[in-house]
């Protein structure tokens, strides 16, 4: 099968056309998912761009997005595949006082007419290229994490009474994870693994600069420096990249091109959604100010 | 392949150090060495804790046919992506990584004058002050940094971490731990000795304060915020400088004793494994972020249990309403949910010098999940006891409220030593009358009583009273009843004693309390 892409440069530039600024291990990993035709699987703390990954591969490869969103109760029928009920009655009812018999009838119903493709077998079927993003993994029970072994590590689809529908192209596959519980090791040994991270400050400046391109380029070192030192304090949440950027947004509308401790003081509500962070924060700002007044 | 011996990895790679003067690293282009150094790489992070599976073992070795070799951050990233599966097993990956990979790749290679003597041997002098720098820097070596005098070597460095220069504070790094780590083949001391060494003629924080001075000199109108930031940036450099010392210290050191030696030497418990009466500084640094995400991960599955645990009676009303869609016939029988009561949870805890760390924890972890129990009440003692629930009512911040209990409660009745029977006693007359049917009692300590009266009494009137009494103890089990411990005498009356020593214990426990 042909690689989609050529060595890890590619992956990175093709990532950037479409506004998302990988690292070295976000770029070696997507490279290192196609060529050896595994799912990846990525944890890390919220808003650091897990789901964006995916949508950005999607995006620059040019293939559709299937996305299947999970929650707790997630079952067979909302994840892979389910009869059509209703209209395997209609058949039925419509044959009546016909004269199929009824394993001719029976192996009707059964065929694939009748059958309504889930997220999971949609994207087995597809003919044209997919990347397949099952979301927050971590939210359905440790039982029906089951369900995704068959299609992460085999790329098939068992349905007992139509028999096993293998994939037309081999999907790219990404899991996401918030890391609320740990998942099995069975899933987990199935997919390569990637923690995405707060990026470093250098970074996250770039990727103000990309989402937020009328602010200045001090600015964006401003703005990347304070999220730095705010996100070493001790919090109960973290500022996460995209909170970052609604931050940036904010300062670039306001008309702000210098932060100082009071527009910092100001805004810091954006950055941070609690309380007890928000005072923690301020007073950090302040307080270290202060002691080296003179 | 995968069972091929030790004893090649360590040829193979001592090979590859030998061969430097050549400039050609001849192991890593042939395939069949890199296999062996993989499998001898597997083996030490089994070796260190990771649970690493025959399919990722496979998995990394077809990953590493992917990508370039001589590109080590590419390896690295593939390795770690194959080998990897939890995040707080990455510092333990990066630093088996770096003892197995450290002397590979051209930039990363020692210079080849020192190949051969990987030290310069005669740094003696414990003071190892900068004037005994001095010699040595003299002593002929080949390199371009050789020359210079402690002084010039300190500008340099200071220039280097004012531009963040990172090549220049590489190469910085290399030069000081030459001079002033004072290194010598097959002394038998860990990393940390020399890294000690290095960074005390290094004085970093004097370096910050310098470039601080020169911050708040050269521009008079900065404020005081940027000067903050501008502060927290050269933190961030020397940081970085100093992780650039201690690789390079650790390259020398697999250069001196053959990878084996060295991993065996830095292998470290895993953050979950850490003993919390022997943990360092950085240990304790690590457990406390380590322990947030803990407590939201045992929150939901708490949750969860007790949303969907065991089903109830069967729901008379609602089984019939159902019936109707079967024409009447009770087909799909629905069950009550039951509502399992929340138990009511009292923490009494030892914060004696030892344990101290471990009821801080345990604080932590049980306040963290204080929405799955009705209510938390906590007192701590030595010889005298306090209750400090109300430090934690006052205040969202678990870590401030922690603080206060150190500094504040009012735990000494005599000299200040633990003693269980008096702070049980005064725990009795006090609290006592709030012990109900519906309470849990958790006790933490590790029961070494300084041969005061037990009391022990007091445990089995509380466990009549109490749904249960629960006895966590830091202390490894073999050293449970010796000495003034009389773990023993009160666990008779207890409804479990669990040695609780790291987090993975901790976690378990909680898993079943609620």
């Amino acid at each position: 099968m042909d690689h989609r892409f050529e060595n890890v440069a590619e992956v990175r530039e093709k990532l950037e056309s479409v506004d998302y600024l990988a690292d070295d291990a976000i770029a070696g990993i997507v490279h290192l998912s196609d060529r050896l035709e595994k799912p990846i699987l990525i944890e890390g703390p919220a808003g650091t761009g897990k789901t964006q990954l995916a949508k950005s591969v999607a995006e620059m490869t040019g293939a559709k997005l299937i996305r299947l969103q999970c929650y707790e109760g997630l079952d067979e029928a909302k994840a892979l595949y389910e009869w059509n009920y209703k209209k395997q009655l209609l058949r039925i009812q419509a044959d009546r006082g016909g004269d199929t018999d009824w394993s001719e009838l029976e192996d009707d119903i059964f065929s694939e007419e009748f059958l309504l493709a889930r997220p999971l077998l949609e994207a087995i079927r597809s003919e044209e290229p997919v990347v397949l993003l099952i979301d927050e993994v971590d939210r359905v029970e440790i039982e029906t994490e089951a369900l995704l072994l068959e299609i992460l590590s085999e790329y098939q689809v068992s349905i007992p009474e139509l028999g096993t529908v293998t994939a037309n192209q081999i999907p790219l596959v990404f899991l996401t994870s918030n890391n609320t519980r740990e998942l099995s090791e069975a899933l987990k040994r199935r997919c390569l693994y990637l923690h995405l991270d707060y990026p470093d400050m250098e970074r996250e400046k770039q990727i103000v600069m990309t989402r937020v391109p009328e602010i200045t380029d001090h600015l964006a070192n401003q703005v990347a420096r304070v999220v730095r030192s705010v996100r070493q304090l001790e919090l109960k949440k973290h500022p996460s990249v995209s909170e970052t950027i609604d931050w940036a947004r904010t300062l670039v509308m306001l008309g702000i091109d210098q932060i100082d401790a009071q527009t910092a003081t100001d805004t810091v509500n954006i950055l941070l959604k609690y309380r007890t962070d928000i005072d923690k924060a301020v007073k950090d700002m302040n307080a270290n100010s202060d002691s080296y007044a003179g | 392949m995968t069972t091929d011996s030790n004893g090649t990895v360590v040829n193979s790679s001592t090979d590859a150090t030998l061969s430097r003067t050549s400039g050609e690293q001849a192991s890593a282009d042939e395939s069949s060495p890199l296999l062996d150094l993989l499998t001898g790489f597997i083996i030490e992070l089994r070796n260190a804790g990771l649970p690493v599976s025959l399919t990722e073992n496979l998995d990394a070795m077809h990953a590493v046919q992917h990508i370039p070799l001589e590109d080590r951050t590419a390896l690295k990233y593939a390795l770690a992506a194959t080998l990897v599966k939890n995040n707080s097993h990455w510092k333990a990956f990066e630093i088996v990584f770096d003892v197995y990979f450290s002397l590979r790749g051209e930039e990363y290679a020692l210079d080849s004058e020192l190949a051969d003597s990987p030290f310069d041997g005669d740094d003696e002098d414990e003071d190892g002050g900068a004037d005994g720098g001095q010699g040595q820097g003299d002593k002929g070596q080949g390199g371009s940094n050789s020359g210079m005098s402690p002084e010039e070597l300190a500008e340099m460095l200071y220039n280097a971490l004012a531009n963040g220069d990172s090549a220049m504070m590489r190469s910085m790094a290399r030069e000081s731990v030459r001079r002033y780590a004072g290194m010598e083949p097959g002394r038998p001391v860990g990393g940390t000795y020399y890294l000690y060494r290095t960074l005390r003629n290094l004085d970093l924080d004097g370096v910050l304060e310098k470039l601080m001075q020169q911050e708040q000199d050269s521009s008079e109108d900065t404020s005081q915020f940027e000067q903050r930031l501008q502060r927290d940036e050269y933190k961030d450099r020397i940081e970085a400088l100093k992780k650039e010392i201690e690789a390079e210290i650790r390259r020398r050191l697999v250069a001196d004793r053959g990878v084996e030696a060295m991993a065996k030497t830095l292998r470290k418990p895993l953050p979950e494994d850490v003993d919390f009466m022997h943990a360092s500084r950085e240990e304790m640094a690590n457990l406390r972020k380590a322990i947030y995400p803990l407590t939201r991960k045992l929150a939901v599955r708490l949750a969860r249990k007790r949303r969907r645990g065991r089903k109830g009676p069967l729901d008379f009303r609602h089984t019939i309403r159902s019936s109707l869609s079967y024409g009447g016939v009770p087909a799909d029988p629905k069950f009550k949910n039951p509502r399992p009561k929340k138990p009511e949870i009292m923490v009494i805890a030892d914060i004696s010098g030892s344990v101290a760390a471990f009821a801080r924890f345990t604080l932590h972890l049980v306040y963290a999940l204080s929405s799955q129990f009705t209510q938390v009440r906590s007192f701590v003692f030595i010889d005298g006891l306090d209750e400090v629930t109300e430090y934690f009512e006052q205040t969202d911040d678990i870590t401030e409220a922690i603080h206060r209990v150190n500094s504040e409660a009012d735990v000494v009745w005599v000299d200040g030593h633990s003693d269980y029977g008096h702070a049980l006693e005064v725990f009795w007359n006090a609290y006592g009358k709030d012990v109900g049917p519906k309470t849990s009692v958790l006790i933490l300590g590790d029961a070494r009583n300084n041969y005061h009266a037990p009391n022990s009494w007091i445990i089995k009137d509380i466990k009549e009273r109490a749904r249960n009494v629960f006895w966590l103890n830091p202390e490894p089990k073999s050293y449970w009843d010796t000495g003034d411990s009389i773990i023993g005498e009160y666990s008779q009356y207890c409804d479990g004693i669990f040695e609780v020593r790291n987090l993975r214990q901790l976690e378990s426990f909680a898993d079943n309390l609620a």
